[in-house]
């Protein structure tokens, strides 16, 4: 079947199919199996409303167990088992032999690298330009353009970066932007900079930078606005200069919105995967854990090693997982 | 800020350069691979994207002459021009590799047997020889050249319209939509209903699901991949789109649930108890007042969800792409691109373009709801 017709099919098969699944299963229950009249329709009410919560939550906890709640259990139990020796039970063995690569230690300390760069970049620079755009009459537009990475695919965005990286031979002219930099500057060798083991880390680290600053300012531009205006006109009447008024005043007050942000930009810092696969692969020094998975599962085949990394990254997350259903719970009182 | 005396001008000046500036830079590489969508694979490789507006200055490579020879007296003459195809002007010229801007525009060159070259501004060259050459290889002349900037949509005609080109993006293109709109509806349905029972319905257990889903919004993916890809090709599934969609629409519900569950709760507790009081079903209450009501909310979810779908590597890489290729996406297509033709930065912009206009396109119509539900989904 031509795919098009496959997706619309399916649009409306699925859809109606969900419809009809609600609708149907509350009329079955509100007129077959508990139906609100008879000499039991008190009961019956109380009864239909205990299991109506379960009749609308049913696909959404069912896809959440088969697609998130199952797979990290499964994980789990692939991380400690051998598929060549038939599934065998192998202990420790998977996290034994991945820690003893040298790839591995590459990929945990580029990640913690990552870890640190990225979110306090973004946050800064977010930070940065909510408080700059803050009284500017033309702010929304800037804000706006600021934000337009968000919508660019890692994908697209490494494409973007790799033009800018991009480097010809010594003599002819640089058409990366970094590079015509570089020689316009003195210069004389140009480099190609995502080669340079180490540094190049930082050069992946600017593109995920780039994309997420739009993030944080969006957030902590309505955060700023939040802030009671009172606070910031008792400083300015006692004398505070706007340096101060922005460290002093306004960052203590937004101070759990900017934990917020960062947590956030650290989840999307863990998964990071399209942005090396696209420009290194991993390459000279820069694999990340998401990737080192990625090579081990579906490139060497390996699900045991594949699945123990995939397992080191659930478990980097878990604190924020934690901290997250905690303020959630905090809130529901 | 903005009242009080003697700090504004200076300050003002510097915060709104600070923003010229950081916008631009955050522009600037984006703008960069949308003028090299545009330009040809020679002004490309020959110089920066912000040289575009500007003359173009070129090293072409060397250019055998050739012509019919001509006899004018005792010397032998080939004339003809160098570029019968384009028409830029002559800078500078040479006839070896190691000195190839030794002569200007009308200038005559002396080689070896008595031989003579010179080239004007238009690139018309005239040789002279002693003997007649018939037979011999002719030298070889080494031009720089300016012409004109130059813009053209061959690109995108190349890599959208050209049905031959078997690295086009059209198919891909199809591809992804075929993936991205089942995968953006149907976890919207799906999460309304859940959302609407943790919203509104009382239930034991409700604030422990209400945990499950936040605890699942930051669960990576990655965990998921091998099982489910087990589990897909367990049930007969496979790859294909129908995996694609299952995945997108387990991995998009967390989001849509809290986000969709957060904003029901905020409506108003009245409407809700007098539609029951009037006799409403759930059912009812949910399809005729809270659906329409939360609306903004859904289309913040649809823009993420539809984003995410969009620009998706990994799942379509794992769920959808088999090893004939055909269901291959835009990003998938792009990665190999990078691979294969890294240097033909004419391809790669124009693929690249072709991937994000859409989602800018979005963006840039519905920012709004996107910065709502940005908001609802981090700080509530």
């Amino acid at each position: 079947m031509h795919p098009a017709v496959l997706g619309i099919v399916t649009i409306v098969i699925g859809v109606s199919a969900c419809l009809t699944y609600f609708w149907g299963s509350n009329l079955l229950l509100d007129k077959v199996i508990f139906p609100p009249r008879g000499p039991n329709a008190g009961r019956n009410i109380n009864r239909a409303n205990l299991i109506r919560p379960w009749l609308f939550l049913f696909p959404a906890l069912f896809a959440l167990t088969m697609y998130l709640v199952y797979p990290v259990v499964e994980t789990f139990r692939l991380s400690v088992t051998d598929r060549d020796a038939g599934n065998a039970f192998v202990g420790a063995a998977n996290y034994t032999q991945m820690l003893a690569e040298p790839k591995f230690w590459e990929a945990m300390r580029n990640n913690m690298l990552w870890l640190i760069v990225v979110p306090a970049m973004s946050t800064a620079f977010g930070l940065l330009v909510a408080q700059l755009t803050d009284r500017l009459s033309w702010g929304n537009i800037a804000k706006s353009l600021i934000f337009m990475p968000m919508a660019i695919s890692f994908v697209g965005a490494s494409v973007i970066w790799k033009l800018v990286y991009d480097a010809r031979p010594a003599g002819t002219d640089q058409i990366g932007v970094l590079n015509a930099l570089y020689i316009w500057f003195g210069g004389t060798e140009p480099n190609t900079w995502l080669t340079i083991p180490f540094w190049n880390n930082f050069f992946l680290m600017i593109v995920l930078v780039w994309i997420q600053t739009g993030f944080a300012m969006v957030i902590l531009s309505a955060a700023l606005r939040g802030i009671p205006e009172e606070t910031v006109e008792a400083a300015i009447v006692d004398g505070a200069n706007p340096f101060q008024i922005f460290f002093k005043i306004k960052v203590p007050q937004i101070m759990g919105t900017i934990l917020v942000v960062w947590t956030t930009i650290t989840i999307t810092v863990l998964k990071v995967f399209d942005i090396v696969f696209a420009m290194t692969n991993g390459q000279w020094e820069t694999q990340v854990l998401a990737n080192y998975m990625y090579d081990k599962m579906f490139r060497a085949n390996d699900w045991g090693v594949g699945s123990a990394s995939a397992m080191v990254i659930m478990l980097l997350v878990t604190p924020i997982l934690i901290w997250n259903v905690r303020n959630a719970r905090k809130e529901m009182r | 800020m903005d009242n009080i005396a003697g700090t504004k001008s200076g300050l003002s000046w510097a915060v709104n350069l600070s923003v010229v500036f950081l916008v631009f830079l955050w522009l600037f590489p984006t703008v960069g691979l949308l003028v090299s969508s545009f330009r040809t694979a020679d002004q490309i490789a020959s110089s920066g994207w912000w040289a575009s507006l500007g003359t173009q200055e070129l090293n072409n490579p060397a250019i055998r002459l050739s012509g019919e020879e001509v006899a004018e007296g005792d010397i032998f003459v080939v004339e003809g021009t160098l570029f019968p195809d384009s028409s830029p002007t002559v800078l500078a010229w040479g006839t070896s590799s190691r000195a190839t801007k030794a002569f200007g525009p009308g200038d005559t060159a002396e080689l070896s047997k008595g031989r003579t070259v010179t080239v004007d501004a238009e690139g018309n060259f005239r040789m002279t020889a002693e003997e007649s050459q018939e037979g011999a290889r002719l030298p070889r002349v080494f031009t720089t050249t300016s012409s004109p900037p130059e813009f053209t949509f061959e690109n995108y005609q190349l890599m959208l319209f050209d049905d031959s080109n078997l690295e086009g993006m059209a198919k891909a293109f199809f591809n992804t939509l075929t993936v991205t709109i089942p995968a953006t509806i149907i976890p919207i349905l799906v999460a309304a209903f859940a959302a609407y029972a943790l919203a509104w319905m009382d239930f034991p257990g409700r604030a422990l699901l209400v945990a499950l889903v936040v605890g699942l919004l930051v669960v990576p993916l990655q965990l998921a991949l091998i099982p489910l890809l087990k589990l897909h090709l367990g049930i007969g599934i496979g790859k294909g789109y129908i995996g694609v969609w299952l995945a997108h629409t387990g991995f998009g519900l967390p989001l849509a649930i809290y986000l969709l569950r957060n904003y029901m709760v905020g409506l108003p507790r009245d409407i809700i108890e007098n539609a029951k009081v009037d006799g409403a079903t759930d059912f009812q209450i949910f399809t005729k007042i809270i659906l329409p009501l939360s609306f903004p909310a859904l289309a913040s979810f649809a823009i993420f969800q539809f984003l995410w779908t969009w620009n998706d590597l990994l799942v379509a890489k794992v769920f959808l792409i088999d090893s004939t290729g055909s269901t291959t996406v835009m990003t998938n297509q792009i990665v190999e691109l990078l691979g294969t033709r890294g240097g033909n930065w004419e391809i790669l912009a124009t693929a690249a373009f072709v991937s994000i206009a859409v989602p800018l396109a979005v963006f840039f119509a519905m920012q709004r709801y996107l910065v709502r539900g940005l908001l609802a989904g981090s700080v509530k």
